[in-house]
């Protein structure tokens, strides 16, 4: 479904990412794990085309995207997720769920100035459909009319997937989902990606740095670390690969050391 | 405590008149102003046309600046240039219909916001801002050119036409309101409808948050100039009834000095928001006005007194200014929302 392809981006002289290779696999969750500033988000960034890699390929189903616009891969069905919030603050909840919609209505502003008539038809169909789709699916019809901005931060994060999912999209990235949520949240977020797998077959890319989240969802797990893929494959083997193991610890044993100095 | 906003359908609730206040409200408003031009003088009359057809520039400085969230310092060009096509389409064609005159300012004024939104492809804020106030001389500088002095009058002005419908010559300030007045509505309307829709939401959304808007799918190239040629349309829009207003126009009319005037009015009603460019505009071009009379009335017709109360007029419309950006940066519509949440909970809360 989705490939990359010997990925490589630096910013300056910081590789961010280094001959990443993987594929996600239709229909399945691949997870990217690996510690902080191994390039997981700069990953995602290049996926939805916010940055160019410098070299490598990016491939949707077995077309380049390499050097597509970000709003055309939209029409793709690539769909994401910011690990720092990045919704409408001015808007309300429905408002930022329906921007999900922008790429299936048709209404430019002709159309969309004087309303009635295709306008409002389709309006209509949207709304009846993210209602059905998005707001009972993520248990959002208490907060439909209230501006983001004075949601907590754990239902700020449900409307972000709730506008990714408006898009009816074939590729979901979700950067850290459930960071900075409580254990219920949490398990309330790994029932909603189960369920929009189960239910619509997407395709999911998923960052996250719970473990316990990463091996019960995760069909396939891709480990970076300082911008090197050091490996892949099922949660099982990743778990268990020496490379990963020291990666992890290696960071561990240096904040513990650098703990101890201070 | 106003209660009953409950619907059983989306219909309802995706309309624009979603609870009786507002279809009051509106109703009250369309009301006023098939009314007032009976009741009112000719000095009245022309204040309200000049308020109208500035509404009308501001509602759509507000369509850019308001909901887009990019700056302009050149809209008063694009009203320049709405007045001056008005002018030369009569010069050519006289007696063309006036809604043909309009639609072909809006247009012409709309290219030319194309033209000088360019540079929001590339930068924001204050750099936007700097880059469109050259509008405001590149505009006058051809206007004034004497290659285009046979429509445009070059510096002397020139004289404009009045509007003419099927034979019936619009010459009282009181025919001239029947023509802006419903233009008005119907422009606010369409603003209106715009930002409930796909179109305004994505302007919105790249004002709220430019790369969450380009992943949603928004050209934000696209939509940032279609965002500039609207605004300016309207602006042009303005501008042709100005002309039609008016005996008489000069270049100096339309400068900088308009283009501020516009950003004052904007920000004094509110940005974003449909009500903010109707009470702004009224207060900024009211309250001079009102301390015109007040002036006159201390002074007592005295010349003397009036040459030293004159120049305060000008200081405590500034000092209203300073004191709106610091007490209700957020406009007269947050005055109004304030108002509508203590009496949509009374007698519960405050
Ligand atoms: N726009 C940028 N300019 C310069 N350097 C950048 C930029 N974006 C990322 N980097 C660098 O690239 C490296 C990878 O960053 P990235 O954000 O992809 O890490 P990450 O794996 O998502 O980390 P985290 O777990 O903290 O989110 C870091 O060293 C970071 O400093
Ligand atoms: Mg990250």
């Amino acid at each position: 479904m989705l490939t990359v392809k010997d990925a490589e981006l630096s910013f300056g002289g910081i590789k961010a990412l280094d001959q990443v290779s993987f594929e996600a696999r239709s229909g399945e969750i691949t997870a990217i794990i690996g510690p902080n500033g191994a390039g997981k988000t700069s990953l995602f960034n290049i996926i939805s085309g916010f940055y160019r890699p410098q070299r490598g390929q990016i491939l949707f189903d077995n077309t380049d995207i390499t050097r597509m616009r970000a709003d055309k891969r939209a029409n793709l069905g690539i769909a994401r997720t910011f690990q720092n919030l990045a919704l409408f603050r001015g808007m309300t909840v429905l408002d930022n769920i329906k921007l999900g919609g922008h790429i299936r209505l048709r209404s430019g502003f002709w159309t969309s100035g004087w309303f009635y008539g295709s306008a409002q038809r389709e309006e209509l169909a949207l709304r009846a459909q993210i209602e059905r789709d998005v707001i009972d699916f993520l248990e959002l019809d208490h907060i439909r009319n209230a501006p983001v901005a004075i949601l907590p931060y754990g239902l700020q994060k449900r409307v972000e997937l709730g506008r990714a999912l408006a898009m009816q999209p074939n590729v979901l990235l979700l950067d850290e989902p459930v960071a900075g949520m409580n254990r219920e949240e949490t398990e309330d977020m790994a029932r909603f990606i189960l369920d929009i797998q189960e239910r619509w077959g997407t395709t999911i890319l998923l960052v996250e740095h719970d473990m316990g989240m990463v091996m019960d969802l995760a069909n396939q797990v891709v480990v970076l670390n300082f911008g090197r893929q050091i490996a892949s494959g099922s949660a099982d083997s990743v778990q268990h690969n020496p490379a990963v193991i020291e990666a992890y610890l290696g960071t561990k044993a240096t904040q513990e050391a650098s703990l101890q100095a201070s | 405590m106003i209660t009953g906003n409950y619907k059983t359908r989306y219909q309802d609730d995706e309309s624009i008149w979603n609870n009786w206040a507002k279809r009051w409200g509106f109703a009250l408003s369309i009301v006023f102003l098939v009314v007032f031009p009976f009741v009112a003088d000719n000095y009245m009359l022309l204040l309200a046309g000049q308020i109208a057809i500035f509404i009308i520039a501001v509602a759509g400085l507000n369509v850019l600046v308001g909901y887009t969230g990019l700056m302009s310092l050149g809209h008063g060009a694009f009203f320049a240039i709405g007045a001056y096509t008005a002018v030369a389409i009569h010069h050519e064609w006289p007696g063309t219909f006036p809604l043909i005159t309009l639609v072909v300012s809006i247009l012409v004024a709309a290219a030319f916001g194309v033209l000088f939104g360019l540079p929001a492809l590339r930068v924001k804020g204050l750099y936007l801002a700097v880059a469109t106030l050259s509008a405001n001389f590149i505009v006058l500088f051809f206007i004034r050119e004497h290659w285009f002095e046979e429509w445009t009058g070059g510096v002397r002005g020139t004289e404009t036409p009045n509007a003419v419908f099927f034979g019936v010559e619009l010459v009282s300030q009181q025919a001239k309101y029947f023509m802006i007045a419903p233009i008005m509505v119907i422009m606010l309307l369409f603003a209106q409808n715009l930002f409930r829709t796909r179109f305004g939401r994505a302007l919105i959304a790249i004002r709220d948050k430019d790369y969450s808007a380009e992943i949603m799918g928004i050209s934000l190239y696209s939509y940032k100039l279609k965002s500039f040629a609207i605004s300016a349309g309207y602006c042009g829009a303005a501008g042709c009834l100005w002309a039609y207003f008016f005996p008489a126009i000069l270049p100096e009319d339309f400068g900088l000095n308009m283009s501020i005037t516009l950003l004052v009015c904007l920000v004094a009603g509110g940005m974003g928001r449909t009500l903010g460019p109707i009470f702004g505009t009224m207060l900024i071009l009211l309250v001079p006005e009102m301390l015109k009379v007040i002036v006159s009335m201390v002074t007592d017709g005295d010349a003397m007194a009036q040459r030293y109360f004159s120049p305060m007029r000008d200081i405590v419309f500034g000092l209203m200014i300073i004191g709106f950006l610091i007490f209700e940066p957020m406009g007269l519509v947050n005055i109004w929302d304030r108002f509508w949440r203590f009496l949509s909970r009374w007698p519960f809360a405050k």
